[in-house]
């Protein structure tokens, strides 16, 4: 399972993230885990799986409101399905990928595969919880979700 | 740097590599310089690879996590076809050990996304001066 440290990683990344990319800080909550079934998740969800020396998916779920800020704020005037896809999956790798300067070389991320709708199910790998941070930008809510053995 | 002179100025052709639509017009809008003339854009390195014998850029930005063909294998490669070729990473993996591997098979910088403005036009006009 995630340790306290590893947490922290992925949070400073989701923090580096906003302040960098959206220009404005989000407000990260403090982290938990789940204890029952999968976390629900918003309209648009990008995932990276994870192999190498940690196994498991971490994935960005948002909802199409906050990714259109999202992309004003990037300058961005496509706010087409295909654009909102995209920017998940981007937001994802660079959280999944910002993460490899702790766990280093061996912590092997794919390429991005994203999820539409709030009823999407998102894959499970057994005997791994799940970890959320939530965050919260402007007046919209996310999540980074981990799920690490 | 082989590039072509165009009046008194030399001109640098790039190309913008990314499996990320939004992250090439990012970058291609974000870049400021006026002796670069954008000739193409490709989203895996195996499309980068078709690009780069038709339109023989300069510079490159690549990323180097994408289907297909990733990015370090794609620097090898070009890095074959023209040695002269400025090739600036950009990428969200931020373990030394990467940056150190693509410097190796010829990246000539690195830039971690996520990036601003004036981190990106540092990172080129390290590339082309």
């Amino acid at each position: 399972m995630i340790q306290e440290q590893e947490l922290k990683t992925f949070v400073e990344g989701t923090t580096n993230y906003f302040e960098v990319a959206a220009q404005q800080p989000a407000s990260i909550g403090s982290p938990y885990l789940v204890t029952e079934g999968q976390p629900t998740v918003h309209e648009y969800t990008g995932m990276i799986s994870i192999t190498g020396k940690r196994e498991g998916i971490v994935y960005f779920t948002a909802p199409k409101a906050m990714l259109t800020v999202l992309l004003m704020k990037m300058q961005e005037s496509d706010f087409s399905h295909e654009t909102m896809r995209d920017l998940v999956g981007e937001v994802a790798n660079t959280i999944s990928g910002n993460a490899r300067k702790d766990f280093g070389r061996d912590f092997v991320i794919s390429v991005p595969s994203v999820l539409a709708g709030d009823k999407a199910e998102i894959p499970s790998t057994p005997g791994v919880r799940s970890f959320v941070i939530p965050i919260n930008w402007r007046s919209h809510s996310a999540k980074l979700i981990v799920a690490l053995k | 740097m082989n590039a072509v002179t165009n009046g008194n100025r030399r001109a640098y052709k790039l190309m913008i590599v990314d499996d990320s639509n939004i992250m090439r017009r990012r970058i291609e809008r974000s870049q400021t310089f006026e002796e670069i003339e954008l000739v193409g854009t490709a989203s895996n390195g195996l499309e980068a690879l078709e690009m780069f014998k038709k339109m023989d850029p300069d510079v490159v930005t690549m990323d180097l996590t994408m289907p297909q063909m990733d990015g370090i294998e794609c620097i090898e490669n070009l890095v074959k076809i023209k040695p002269a070729v400025r090739i600036l990473v950009i990428s969200a993996l931020a373990d030394k050990a990467t940056a150190v591997e693509a410097m190796e098979k010829g990246a000539n910088g690195f830039l971690n996304k996520p990036f601003t403005d004036r981190q990106l036009n540092e990172a080129i006009a390290e590339l082309i001066r």
